[in-house]
């Protein structure tokens, strides 16, 4: 912690543990206490404390033999509640799971585990990750950091307020239409998500397998960078997971100059609709980028208002393949008085599942009977592939594309949950990267009313290096 | 305009596996119809040429060699979160009468 009482950097926490000048122990009891000290936000479904104390003094031990304990040694994180993780239950915040302990740990986890990272606890999110507030978590509903009265944007919204109340140093989110930008943009903090692909989704419970995307929520992009580097990269446990750039993530020496850059403001996202609040804080910020030299120009994705359509048939196609596995027979909850195995598959999920997991399981199954599959699925898959070639020609136009978050900032809790519809709505400016593959970042660029307002910068597939770049050129800009 | 039946919306959730109570089926009846209702606007887009996409990153064939790995996990512990274990195997529900 600085004077202040802020987390450093990754790096630089990771530095000291090494050189002995903090010790993992302190920063894990550091990190506990303000979790219980916050606790009223919500953010935090359960600790894994034990686990992380053990890991904290076998981490000193090793600093003490003279041993490097890792570029994130002793640096504590909270893991959204879809990644299985050693030491808790993963109950992806639903009822259905409540009491499942993983056999074994995701990817990511133990990827940041092998460079000394510590999980201390696991984070709400709306249940399954449907949502886009954490209301549709089946435990409770987190709080803003900023107004407790207002939902923290989703569904990796515990994953964002922990960063912003200052839980941990960062956390880990999973974004498939917009669930770490979001939350980052309504909460307040950094979220990446990166090329389709670039990080594995083993070990972490399935949403829609063709948009599933892992990243961090962080501070800084800096710090956000670091994370990705250590994460990124082929699994063969995630045959669908791409080669990492080989000169890596981590962003060194001077920032990217922006003179000559071209920077495609996206016209479909400014239009009517957008808060007038949001848009001062994106116009005063694409004023910045411009008197730094980079070149903006207008750029039209005709078909991006059919996005969040296109994601709303995809989506639940996904979905309901997905959580076909929960039939109450392997694992997770099972109604004990069935007559027979229909009965219990049926009443299972029926009780088991909370209503937006129902809800999705009911639109992917109808999108995807015979008779509809043409009309719903198939067009919709043709459609994104119309987004894609208009991305790629964006592409061609630009070097990066920028545009709001969301159209307004953080609503009212309770505000939109008798309206799906109107709920869905708050991820139409993030869905169209995510059907696209391309990676996006979300960085804090002003208040409105008092909320914070997410700039998003987005770039082609496999671009992950230049457009973290990119954002830390941006994130000093438009922080100033 | 799509809207769903009742009867629609009970064969569905059979075909889901999902038991809904009476207030769930006449929820979802109207909320699917406003949903599916939004998304009709794709039926005006002009897709003529276009195939339809089901991967982004265009890799095919992921091949890996085909061996035996030593995981840790004892098949008990495998065993932990499954509702009901009789001699270390799943019991379910007959499936026939």
């Amino acid at each position: 912690m600085d004077d202040h009482g802020n987390w450093l950097s990754l790096a630089e926490i990771a530095s000291r543990i090494n050189a002995a000048e903090l010790r993992a122990t302190d920063l894990v009891d550091q990190s506990l206490k303000v979790i219980e000290e916050k606790k009223d936000y919500d953010a935090v479904i359960v600790t894994t404390t034990a686990r992380a104390r053990e890991r904290a003094q076998v981490i000193d031990e090793q600093v003490k033999r003279g041993e490097n304990a890792g570029r994130l040694a002793g640096v504590p994180f909270i893991a959204k509640d879809n990644y299985l993780v050693f030491g808790a239950e993963t109950t992806a915040a639903s009822n259905i799971l409540k009491g499942f302990v993983a056999p074994y740990q995701s990817t990511v986890i133990e990827k940041l585990e092998a460079e000394g990272a510590i999980c201390v606890a696991k984070a709400n999110l709306d249940a399954f990750a449907h949502g886009s507030s954490t209301e549709n978590s089946d435990f409770a509903v987190t709080k803003n950091p900023h107004d407790k009265t207002r939902v923290p944007g989703g569904s990796s919204g515990g994953s964002a307020a922990s960063v912003v109340l200052g839980m941990v140093p960062f956390a880990l989110g999973s974004d498939t239409g917009g669930s770490i930008r979001l939350p980052a943009s309504w909460s307040g903090c950094v979220g990446y998500k990166p090329t389709y692909g670039l990080t594995s989704r083993s070990g972490v419970v399935a949403m829609a397998s063709s948009t599933d995307c892992m990243g961090p929520l962080t501070r800084t992009v800096e710090d956000a960078a670091l994370v990705l580097d250590i994460v990124a990269g082929r699994d063969d446990r995630d045959s669908t997971t791409i080669e990492r750039n080989p000169e890596g993530y981590v962003l060194s020496g001077p920032n990217m100059d922006l003179h000559g850059k071209k920077i495609g403001v996206i016209k479909e996202y400014m239009g009517e609709g957008l808060q007038p609040g949001v848009r001062a804080v994106i116009d005063t910020s694409i004023e910045k980028i411009r008197a730094a030299g980079a070149e903006i120009r207008d750029v039209s994705l005709p078909s991006l208002p059919m996005a969040l359509a296109v994601y709303y048939i995809v989506v639940p196609a996904e979905v309901s393949s997905n959580l076909g596995r929960y039939d109450g027979q392997r694992y997770g909850y099972r109604y004990k008085d069935a007559k027979d195995l229909n009965e219990s598959y049926s009443k299972s999920r029926g009780i088991g599942f909370g209503k937006e997991a129902k809800r999705r399981i009911m639109i992917g199954t109808y999108v995807l009977s015979s008779g509809y599959y043409d009309a719903y699925y198939k067009r919709a898959q043709t459609v994104r592939t119309k987004l894609i070639n208009e991305f790629e020609r964006a592409f061609k136009d630009a070097d990066f594309l920028l545009g709001p978050t969301a159209p307004m900032t953080a609503f009212k809790i309770g505000e939109n949950v008798n309206d799906p519809l109107q709920m869905y709505l708050a991820d139409i400016m993030t869905v169209g990267v995510s059907l696209v593959g391309s990676p996006a970042v979300v960085v804090p660029a002003g208040e409105s009313d008092g909320l914070p307002v997410g700039l998003q910068l987005m770039a082609a597939q496999r671009q992950d290096k230049s457009l973290l770049q990119l954002a830390k050129a941006v994130e000093e800009l438009v922080r100033a | 305009m799509t809207t769903l039946s009742r009867e629609e919306v009970l064969k569905l959730a059979q075909l889901a596996r999902l038991a809904l109570s009476d207030n769930e089926v006449e929820e979802f009846r109207k909320e699917l119809s406003d949903i599916l209702q939004y998304v009709e606007q794709l039926q005006q887009v002009d897709i003529t040429g276009l195939k339809p996409t089901n991967q982004v990153t265009g890799l095919t064939n992921v091949m890996r060699e085909d061996t035996v790995r030593q995981y840790s996990y004892a098949p008990r512990d495998l065993l932990k979160n499954v509702p009901e274990v009789q001699d270390d195997m799943i019991k379910v529900n007959r499936m026939v009468g």
